[in-house]
């Protein structure tokens, strides 16, 4: 260590302003974006997690070019486009709650947290810094999920503005709740390295309960009672509405797309996760004072 | 450099004044009725034993524990209720820290300083703590010393007014601490106030302008190192050893005391004669309740064969 270099003296009694939060919003966010994408593994993970399931559903249950929901004059989907709202609905549930929630954890236990807190950097800044870089790390995960979709399983897009407008928002609200849910959910596990286990099982079971890989409506009814409580299974049938053709909508429990109630069940999430999330984030564990 | 003492030039008073603080975690009083008062531009060392209280204290004043009784004031704030710009007024080493790892050294300084109204230039701040071949590296990738390194230069990037340092050395080389040293002087003569606490007694001599030794949550004595404990605590010793027994004399005048014994002993060798000057170490063990081995043990019960054995293992 050399001390040859002055340093300039300490601050003086008139300081400058502070910098705003939504300038340290953006630096959080781009740091953030920056962590996310050195961590190999948790990118691998979260990106091809969503597509490796589209392949195997859709080249088990599509061999012989078999179609789902063939009646009278319309000849069905292939297997590939009935798994693919499922899949992005996955997607986002993987980059914004169990991304917040582990990464939070983490920061909780390896003093990220603590040093935040011990400088002028606001609590918003932290939590614009984690919006955004989840807002990022989604776009690109779902539109990477399209891509394989669209190149590779050869699956339709929507082609009216009405189906991207309903994608728009379902993707915007269920990347938000699931983003403040995390939020919330990251004071569950007690410690850094308990977060995976504490919160994988819980996203999985979600995943399986709330129709994602399965026809929803082959779920047992009490099942599908239980995850009409979980917003994910509004977010798989926000996506459904948007990629698979009007005749599914027959499928659905209540025969329609239910807009209106997914967007009233995703929204009091992100309240509830939003509330929650502010009066329960901690700077520091639970067992450390 | 002249020494800019900025801080003293504020005219808002001390920079810390803490006053009857207490905290309990349950039934354990981990502060309990602690008083101390750091002025601007000093280095101000909190000595102690694991457990005294140290830490708890350090982070009262750093706002990140709410305390159960007393006033604190740090820079003129109650940190309870202080803003963001009291906090970026002062800097924290954090103890431990293993965060942020997939970042550079080069990224950390510079997006921690871009939190700061005034920031310092993060190229020097990365030369000061010697880290500049590590500019690249990522600080998963840092040796423990490095890492603490790292630390420093986050605490002092906001060109602070005040920086609290937890145990800054520890795991330091020698030579590391050394420079570390040098770092915090330079920082001093800039007009930082510097408020660390510490195992190390040669750090805090060496350091300090002024201790406290903390005990059972208690400051049981604050003064600058050199007189830490008072007269009596630091009289020097005179031993020797007659009709078989160790005899010590504590006295201010030494020399008057050999003399003395030199013409009792008509001139002769006076056996296993020894002037002993406590070490701070001596002082602060006195003063923690723990037995410093110079004052040790009732001198007239040990065998006099036992005690050179016993006065090298001190040295």
């Amino acid at each position: 260590m050399s001390t040859t270099l002055p340093l300039g003296p300490a601050a003086g009694p008139a300081t400058p302003a502070l910098p705003s939060v939504l300038t340290l919003g953006l630096a959080r966010a781009r740091i953030e974006v920056l962590q996310f994408f050195r961590e190999r593994d948790a990118v691998v993970w979260i990106f091809a997690y969503p597509i490796i399931m589209l392949a195997i559903f859709a080249t088990v249950f599509g061999q012989g070019n078999a179609r789902v929901g063939a009646t009278g004059s319309f000849a069905g989907i292939p297997f590939g486009q009935y798994f693919l709202p499922g899949m992005v609905a996955t997607g986002v549930m993987l980059s914004s709650f169990q991304n917040l929630a582990i990464t939070i954890a983490v920061e909780r236990d390896d003093s990220t947290l603590k040093r935040l807190r011990g400088t002028p950097l606001p609590a918003s800044a932290y939590f614009l810094g984690k919006i955004g870089s989840v807002l990022l790390t989604s776009l690109v995960q779902t539109a990477l999920l399209l891509l394989v979709a669209a190149t590779v399983f050869g699956i339709e897009m929507p082609s009216t503005a009405q189906r991207w407008i309903t994608f728009a928002w379902v993707f915007a609200l269920g990347t938000a709740a699931g983003a403040v849910c995390g939020v919330a959910f990251s004071s569950v596990p007690r410690t850094g390295r308990s977060a995976s286990a504490v919160v994988t099982p819980v996203v999985l079971v979600l995943q399986f309960i709330s129709g994602v890989f399965f026809g929803f409506t082959q779920l047992p009814g009490w099942m599908q009672d239980v995850s009409s409580v979980f917003p994910l299974k509004w977010m798989a049938q926000g996506m459904r509405s948007v990629f698979l053709p009007d005749q599914f909508q027959a499928q659905e429990v209540s025969g329609s797309w239910q807009h209106g109630a997914t967007a009233l069940v995703i929204g009091a999430y992100l309240v509830v996760g939003l509330v929650l999330g502010a009066r329960t984030f901690r700077w520091r564990r639970r067992d450390d004072g | 450099m002249s020494p800019a003492r900025h801080g003293t030039d504020h005219g808002d008073g001390e920079a810390v004044v803490v006053e009857g603080l207490a905290k309990h975690y349950g039934d354990k009083k981990a502060v309990d009725g602690l008083d101390l008062t750091v002025h601007r531009g000093e280095v101000f060392a909190v000595l102690g034993p694991n457990g005294a209280g140290k830490t708890t204290t350090i982070e009262i004043l750093e706002g990140y524990r709410e305390r159960d009784a007393g006033s604190v004031r740090v820079l003129g704030l109650d940190p309870q209720t202080a803003d963001r710009a009291w906090r970026s007024r002062i800097g924290i080493v954090l103890q431990n820290a293993t965060d942020q790892a997939e970042l550079t050294v080069g990224e950390l300084v510079r997006h921690v300083g871009g939190y700061y109204p005034d920031s310092r230039d993060p190229d020097e701040v990365i030369d000061a703590v010697g880290l500049r071949e590590k500019v690249r590296t990522r600080t998963r990738q840092l040796s423990g010393g490095q890492r603490r390194r790292l630390d420093v230069a986050l605490g002092i990037v906001g060109r602070p007014e005040l920086l609290f340092l937890d145990e800054p050395t520890t795991g330091f080389d020698p030579e590391a601490r050394r420079a570390f040293w040098d770092l915090i002087r330079g920082l001093r003569d800039d007009g930082t106030t510097i408020l660390l606490t510490t195992h190390y007694l040669d750090e805090a001599e060496n350091l300090a302008d002024r201790c406290a030794v903390v005990r059972d949550g208690r400051v049981v004595a604050l003064d600058a190192p050199a007189h830490l404990g008072g007269r009596t605590a630091r009289q020097a010793v005179v031993r020797w050893i007659e009709e078989g027994t160790l005899r010590q004399e504590p006295t201010d005048a030494p020399t008057a005391v050999v003399t003395a014994l030199a013409a009792r002993f008509s001139g002769a060798e006076v056996p296993g004669l020894q002037v002993l000057r406590p070490t701070l170490e001596d002082v602060y063990l006195s003063l923690i309740g723990e037995t410093p081995a110079v004052l040790g043990a009732d001198p007239d019960v040990v065998p006099a064969d036992l005690l050179p054995a016993r006065s090298e293992a001190h040295r």
